[in-house]
């Protein structure tokens, strides 16, 4: 379908293309990131905002449509970082590394302090802790 | 009271959803809405509403969720320009690790909302959390100190957060 | 000129698409590909949205909302499954 050139036309155009410059960033950014956690922060969120962007510009482009495209931004401002949050908590229950240039890991230290507690309070009390 | 607010609360907001959806605005949909809206606000159990008592109305803290918006929309652009940075580098330039942050927020819907918008801004990422503590994955850590890192992180958000949610 | 610039901006969702359609063969292990495989279909929604607004029917973005609701069902079952099994 071809659109007129109005401004607001025009306004929302450009909003779809820097959107989808930051979709294109997001992918790019799976590729070139070196480890789990870093490819989640350049690609789930980098799409984040590139789905804003261009929903909104083409929200713009089709005025009547924009309490339905506000509500599908909303959805995913709520479950992207659940499901990104999700995935990296699994992926380091699971134990998947760091990459080699990372400096600290406080999770992984606290969680091997709370295994060895528990290891040498079960040791003491010679009976098997529940739960 | 409570039960009578949080049932009008639902119920109101799941017809909003309804009408958004339908995309119109004649009788019989509003009728259609309504009706579905009270039945699936009968089946939920019968606990009170996620959010809290009628106080959430209080003008207060409306006014700080609507300011919420924008202090949020800026924080993600920046950070996105941020990170689009990071990736367009010839080597990519993180000094990634994971950091403890404390929250002073209360409610878990609080800490709930904390942990999403931490990790909708690009460059830091909620990875767990227990009771106050969250481990926050930071693509450029600046402190390793969990008092310094909580003020970097998360006392932005922590401002509107504590009077949004009590 | 909106037409033109449109064009663009499906040119760069479409290399993104390429990019990460990339990085889910490519892998190199399971939550790897999850990672890719949610960037994909982040960009495919806008891309569906796109779709709607070419085609002039409002009755498409519900195609891309119930996308989005199973693409997140989705990847948080797979979370879980990556956690402690089904």
């Amino acid at each position: 379908m071809t659109m007129p050139d109005t401004p607001l036309n025009l306004i929302g155009a450009v909003l779809t293309l820097f959107g989808s410059m930051f979709l294109f960033l997001g992918a790019l950014g799976i590729i070139r990131m070196p480890d789990l956690y870093n490819k989640m922060q350049a690609g789930t969120k980098a799409t984040t905002l590139g789905n804003i962007l261009t929903l909104m510009g083409l929200g713009l482009l089709m005025p009547g449509w924009l309490p339905k495209i506000v509500l599908i931004i909303l959805f995913v401002l709520i479950t992207n970082p659940i499901s990104s949050h999700a995935l990296a908590r699994a992926a380091h229950k699971a134990g998947l590394p760091l990459a080699k240039g990372s400096v600290l890991d406080q999770l992984r230290e606290d969680e091997d302090a709370i295994a060895a507690f528990e290891a040498e309070t079960q040791a003491s009390s010679g009976k098997g802790v529940d739960g | 009271m409570n039960r009578l607010f949080s049932f009008i609360f639902i119920t109101a907001v799941l017809w909003l959803l309804w009408l958004v959806l339908a995309g119109s605005l004649n009788a019989q949909e509003m009728m259609t809405g309504a009706v579905v809206a009270v039945l699936v606000t009968l089946l939920r159990n019968d606990g009170p509403c996620l959010l809290g008592g009628p106080e959430i109305l209080h003008p207060r803290r409306i006014l700080y969720a609507i300011l919420y918006i924008p202090y949020m929309m800026r924080a993600i652009i920046l950070s996105n320009l941020d990170v689009a940075g990071r990736i367009l580098k010839p080597q990519v330039a993180i000094n990634p690790g994971i950091v403890k942050v404390k929250t002073r927020l209360k409610s878990p819907v609080g800490r709930m909302v904390l942990a999403n918008s931490i990790t909708l801004t690009p460059g830091t990422l909620a990875v767990d959390i227990t009771g106050d503590t969250m481990y926050i994955h930071w693509v450029d850590v600046e402190s390793r100190d969990a008092e310094a890192a909580s003020r970097k992180i998360a006392a932005g958000f922590e401002k509107y957060l504590e009077v949004i949610f009590g | 000129m909106v037409d033109l610039i449109l064009k663009a901006a499906l040119v760069f969702a479409g290399m993104g698409v390429a990019l990460a359609t990339f990085q889910l063969l490519r892998g190199p292990d399971a939550p790897n590909r999850a990672v890719a495989l949610d960037v994909l279909t982040l960009i495919t929604m806008p891309l569906l949205v796109g779709l709607a607004v070419h085609a002039g029917r409002i009755i498409y973005l519900d195609v891309a909302l119930v996308y989005a609701v199973l693409a997140f069902l989705g990847v948080v079952a797979l979370a879980r499954y990556y956690d402690r099994g089904i």
